[in-house]
C-alpha cells in the first residue's frame, strides 16, 4: 500500500515538474502560435547551468534562480534576434527552434560530456517525512509545493496583472491587440523569456529526480506537448491539470507497463485529438 | 432527396430557396429567419450595409459555413445537409469577394481546376493533365467568354487586377451551373472595367439563375430584377428594383431616417 | 535550343552518368554515398509529396521509414524471405500512413506538425522501450540482401544499381503523379483549400491519399535503408531523423522534382564529410536548419539561383550604361 502511495506521491512531484515544464510552453504557444522544439532543450540547458553553478559551491536554490534568469536573457535574445526576423512565419519559426534545439543538445554534448549527472537532493530536504503512517519524501513534496507556488504566481499575473491582460488580449487576437496598441512584440520576447526561464529553473529543480542526461531534452519535449495537447493551448489551468494527469499515467504505466509506458502517455493525447481538439481547457485549436 | 419542411412556393418555380436560416457566430446573431425564393433564371441583387450579413448567406448557401437552423434549397432538393463540395456537383457556384485564385498558376490552368472539380478525372494519379484536351478547350472557352482567352498562357501573378475578377466569373461560368453567386463582382474595378463585366453578365443565358451581391448601386441596378434588402442579418425588403428602390425602409436602412 | 530540349537533354545526360557511375567513381566508398544519396532522394521526394505539393510539413516521416524497415529486418529474423518481408513491410507502412493521416488531418499547418511529431515519437518510443518485440537498443541486424532473379546484391556497384533502378522507377512514378489530375487537384488544395472544396473536391480525402503515397515511397526508402545498412537501431525513428529528411526537402526547394534530391545529395555530402572531420554532425545540422530557414527558405536550390541572378543584374547594371536597364520578372 505504502509503494502505491509513494508512485502516487512521485507522480504528483512528476505532474509539479511537468507544470514547470508546461506552463511556459503553453504560454508560448497560446501567445506567439508556436510549439516552442527548443522549449526542452531550455529545460535541459538550465539543469546543466544548474549543475554547473552548484559544482561552484552555491546554495541549491540559488542555482535555480539564477540558471532561470539566464535562460530567460538567452531567450530574450534568441526570441528577439532570431524569430522576430520571422515574424508572422510561424512555420518558419517552429523550424528555426527545431534547428537551435539540435545546437544546443550538441553544445551541452561538448561542454558536459555524455555522462549523466544527478545532483544531490538539498540537505535539508534529503529524508522522508512520517504523517498518519505515511512516508512523504521530502524533497518530492518541495516540487509540488514550488509547481503550486509557481503556479498562483503565474496566475496572478496573468489574471491580475496589466501584463498580464495585455498577455491574454494578445492570446485571444494578436492583431487587433496591436491596433489597441499593445506592443505585441515586446510581449512576445518577454513571454519567450519567461517560459525559457521556468522551463530551465524547472530542469534545476528536476535535477535531484530526473538526473540530467544527453536526451533529457528529447524526452521532455514531447511530454509538453502532450500536456499541452490535452489540457489546451494558451491555458495555465489546462497545463496545471494536464501536467498531474501525465504525471500520474507516466509513473504508473512505468510500474505496471514498462515495455508500453512511454506509448501509452500518447494515448490521452490521441483521445483529446480526435474528440476534442481544443484540449480540455483551450482556447485555441492548433 | 426530397424537401422536407414544406416550402412556400412549387419546388418547380424555386432555382434557389432558404428557408428561415438562421447562424450566430458567439453571441452574434449574423443571420435572423432569413427566406427567399429565387426563380429559375431571375436576376437577384442583394444588398445592403456593410455587416448585413450578406456574404455570410453566400456561405451558408454554399456550405461553407454550416446553419444553425433553417433551410437551403437547390433546385427543389434540401441541401442543407449536404456537404459544400457536393453542391457543386449539383449545378451551384460562386465567385468570391476576396479574390482567392490559384497564385502559382497560368489563367488556364486556374480554370482548367475549376472544370476538374466536377470531374472524375480529379482522382487520376497517371495521366498528364496538360494532355486532357476537352478539359483545356472547354478552359478556354470559358475564356473567351470574359475576354480572356489571348491571355490564356499568362501566369496569374501576372495579371490585373480586373483580368483576375474576370478569372474568378470565368471558372464559375465553366462548370455551367444552374445557379451562379455573385459576390461584389465589380468591387475594385474601373468603369471601362465595370462595363465590361456588366456587358458579359448580361450575356448569360436564362438556364442560369443570379444571385448577386453589390455595393455598386449604379451598375448593380441595372442588372437587377428583384432585390433583398438586408440589414443586420435580417431581410427589410423584398421585391422588384421599383418597388424595393421607392420603399422608404430603404433609405432608412442606407441613411439612417 | 528550346527550354524542353535542353530539360530533356538534362535528363538523358543525368541517367548516363548514374549509370555509369559506378565506373567513373571507382572507390567503393563513394560508390557507397551514391547509394546513400538515392534512397534518401527517395525519402525526400515521398516527404515532398505532402510539404511541396501538399502544403503540409511532416515531422514524423522517420516514423513510417523506420516502421517499414523493422517489419522487415524483423520478418526477416524470423526466417521468412525477403518478397515476403519487403511486401509486408510495404503494406504496414502503407496503413501506418493511414493511422498517421487519420490523425494527423484532423488539421493543418502547426497542429499537422505537432501531431505528426508525436506520432513519430510514438514509433520511436515502440522501438526504444518494446524490448520483446523490437530488441530496444539493440537494434536488429539484416545480415542479407535480396537477391532479385538471383543475382547478389553484396558488393557495392551491384547494390547501387539496385537502387538506381528503384530510384529511377520512384522519380518516373512522381513525375506523373506531379503532372496528374490528382497532383494537380493537391496542389490546389495547397494554395487555395477552401475555393478547392467550393469547386467540388473532396479536400481531406486528396490529403489523405498523398499521405498513403507519400508512406508508400517512404516505405521504399526505408528497405533500401536496411538493405544499405544491414542494421536498424531506435535511432531511425528519432525526430532528428525527421528532421534530416525535412531538411533535405526544403534545403533542395520544394516546387521542383529535383529540389529534394539536390537535397539529399547536399544533406547526405555534409554529413560524411562533417563526421569524417568532427563529431558534430548533429549542431553542423541545426546550425545549417537556421540559416535556411532564416536567409534562403525557399531552399538551398532556388535561392541560390535567386542570389546568383541579383549577383548577375548587379554586375550588367555596372557594364551597360546607354538605354534603359532591362528589368527581369523574378
Amino acid at each position: 500500500m505504502n509503494q502505491w502511495f509513494i508512485l502516487a506521491v512521485n507522480s504528483i512531484a512528476l505532474g509539479g515538474l511537468l507544470f514547470l515544464l508546461s506552463a511556459g510552453f503553453s504560454l508560448i504557444f497560446g501567445l506567439m502560435r508556436i510549439p516552442n522544439l527548443m522549449h526542452g532543450s531550455f529545460f535541459m540547458l538550465g539543469a546543466y547551468f544548474g549543475v554547473s553553478i552548484l559544482d561552484s559551491g552555491y546554495n541549491f536554490w540559488l542555482a535555480a534562480l539564477l540558471s532561470g534568469a539566464a535562460m530567460a536573457v538567452i531567450g530574450a535574445f534568441i526570441e528577439r534576434f532570431l524569430l522576430r526576423r520571422l515574424a508572422g512565419q510561424e512555420l518558419a519559426q517552429v523550424l528555426l527552434t527545431l534547428g537551435l534545439s539540435f545546437v544546443v543538445a550538441d553544445v551541452c554534448l561538448m561542454v558536459w560530456t555524455g555522462d549523466p549527472v544527478q545532483p544531490a537532493t538539498p540537505a535539508h530536504l534529503a529524508g522522508a517525512l512520517q504523517v498518519a503512517g505515511l512516508f512523504f519524501p521530502l524533497y518530492r513534496v518541495a516540487v509540488i509545493v514550488i509547481a503550486v507556488v509557481v503556479a498562483i504566481a503565474l496566475w496572478l499575473m496573468v489574471d491580475w496583472t496589466r501584463l498580464g491582460a495585455m498577455i491574454r488580449a494578445g492570446v485571444d487576437d494578436a492583431p487587433i491587440a496591436r491596433v489597441v496598441g499593445i506592443k505585441v512584440s515586446q510581449l512576445f520576447t518577454l513571454i519567450f523569456a519567461l517560459g525559457a526561464g521556468v522551463a530551465a529553473f524547472g530542469g534545476v529543480i528536476g535535477a535531484p529526480i530526473l538526473s540530467v542526461y544527453p536526451g533529457l531534452d528529447g524526452e521532455m519535449l514531447p511530454l509538453a506537448l502532450i500536456v499541452v495537447i490535452l489540457g489546451g493551448t494558451g491555458s495555465l489551468l489546462g497545463a496545471l491539470v494536464g501536467s498531474f494527469i501525465i504525471g500520474l499515467i507516466y509513473n504508473f504505466g512505468q510500474a505496471m507497463l514498462p515495455d508500453l509506458a512511454y506509448v501509452i502517455l500518447f494515448l490521452p493525447m490521441v483521445a483529446v485529438l480526435v474528440l476534442r481538439p481544443q484540449g480540455l481547457f483551450g482556447k485555441v485549436v492548433p | 432527396m426530397s424537401a422536407s419542411a414544406a416550402t412556400q412556393a412549387p419546388a418547380s418555380t424555386t432555382a434557389l430557396g432558404v428557408k428561415r436560416l438562421c447562424k450566430a457566430f458567439g453571441g452574434l446573431r449574423v443571420t435572423c429567419d432569413v427566406t427567399l425564393d429565387v426563380a429559375p433564371g431571375e436576376r437577384r441583387l442583394i444588398i445592403g450595409p456593410n455587416g448585413a450579413g450578406k456574404t455570410t448567406l453566400f456561405n451558408l448557401i454554399t456550405g461553407e459555413v454550416g446553419a444553425d437552423s433553417g433551410a437551403v434549397i437547390l433546385n427543389g432538393e434540401d441541401v442543407t445537409r449536404i456537404p459544400s463540395r457536393r453542391r457543386a456537383h449539383l449545378g451551384l457556384a460562386r465567385t468570391y469577394q476576396i479574390i482567392t485564385l490559384f497564385p502559382r498558376d497560368t489563367i488556364l490552368r486556374n480554370v482548367t481546376l475549376a472544370l476538374l472539380g466536377l470531374s472524375k478525372l480529379r482522382w487520376d494519379p497517371f495521366i498528364s493533365l496538360d494532355r486532357q484536351h476537352h478539359l483545356n478547350d472547354a478552359a478556354r472557352a470559358a475564356l473567351a467568354r470574359v475576354g480572356l482567352d489571348h491571355l490564356a498562357e499568362r501566369p496569374l501573378a501576372q495579371t490585373s487586377y480586373g483580368e483576375r475578377r474576370r478569372v474568378e466569373i470565368a471558372m464559375a461560368l465553366a462548370q455551367n451551373p444552374k445557379v451562379l453567386l455573385l459576390d461584389e463582382p465589380f468591387a475594385g474595378l474601373s468603369i471601362d472595367e465595370r462595363r465590361d463585366v456588366q456587358k458579359l453578365l448580361l450575356a448569360i443565358p436564362r438556364e442560369v439563375t443570379i444571385v448577386m451581391i453589390e455595393h455598386d448601386m449604379d451598375v448593380a441596378l441595372e442588372f437587377a430584377e428583384r432585390i433583398t434588402l438586408l440589414h443586420f442579418g435580417e431581410v427589410i425588403v423584398e421585391g422588384t428594383r421599383a418597388e424595393v428602390v421607392a420603399d422608404p425602409r430603404t433609405r432608412e436602412v442606407y441613411l439612417g431616417h | 535550343m528550346t527550354a524542353i530540349a535542353l530539360q530533356r537533354a538534362g535528363i538523358v545526360l543525368g541517367i548516363l552518368l548514374l549509370a555509369t557511375l559506378p565506373y567513373w567513381v571507382g572507390n567503393a566508398y563513394y560508390i557507397n554515398v551514391a547509394s546513400q544519396i538515392l534512397l534518401f532522394a527517395v525519402l525526400a521526394l515521398a516527404l515532398n509529396i505532402l510539404v511541396g505539393y501538399g502544403g503540409l510539413v511532416s515531422l514524423g516521416h522517420a516514423g513510417l521509414f523506420a516502421i517499414a524497415g523493422y517489419t522487415a529486418a524483423l520478418m526477416l529474423e524470423n526466417g521468412y524471405g525477403h518478397l515476403a518481408a519487403d511486401l509486408s513491410a510495404l503494406v504496414v507502412a502503407v496503413f501506418a500512413a493511414a493511422v498517421f493521416g487519420v490523425l494527423a488531418l484532423r488539421t493543418t499547418g502547426i497542429g499537422f506538425l505537432m501531431i505528426t511529431l508525436a506520432l513519430g515519437q510514438i514509433v520511436w518510443g515502440v522501438a526504444y522501450r518494446w524490448q520483446s518485440l523490437t530488441h530496444g537498443d539493440n537494434g536488429v541486424n539484416v545480415s542479407s540482401r535480396p537477391a532479385p532473379f538471383g543475382i547478389s546484391l553484396a558488393a557495392p556497384e551491384s547494390f547501387y544499381f539496385a537502387t538506381l533502378i528503384v530510384f529511377l522507377i520512384a522519380i518516373a512514378a512522381m513525375a506523373l503523379f506531379v503532372r496528374s489530375p490528382f497532383g494537380a487537384s493537391l496542389r490546389g488544395t495547397r494554395d487555395q483549400a477552401r475555393r478547392m472544396n467550393a469547386l467540388g473536391y473532396n479536400v481531406w480525402l486528396i490529403r489523405f491519399l498523398a499521405f498513403l503515397v507519400s508512406g508508400f515511397w517512404t516505405g521504399v526508402a526505408g528497405l533500401l535503408f536496411i538493405y544499405y545498412n544491414g542494421f536498424i537501431s531506435p535511432q531511425v525513428a528519432a525526430l532528428q531523423t525527421s528532421a534530416e529528411a525535412l531538411l533535405m526537402v526544403i534545403s533542395g526547394g520544394t516546387a521542383t522534382l529535383l529540389g529534394p534530391i539536390a537535397g539529399a545529395a547536399i544533406v547526405v555530402i555534409m554529413k560524411n564529410v562533417v563526421s569524417a572531420y568532427v563529431e558534430r554532425w548533429n549542431m553542423a545540422l541545426g546550425i545549417i536548419f537556421v540559416l535556411i530557414i532564416t536567409f534562403m527558405p525557399e531552399g538551398l536550390v532556388p535561392g541560390s539561383v535567386r542570389l546568383a541572378k541579383l549577383g548577375w543584374q548587379a554586375w550588367r547594371k555596372t557594364g551597360t550604361r546607354a538605354g534603359p536597364a532591362q528589368e527581369t520578372a523574378s
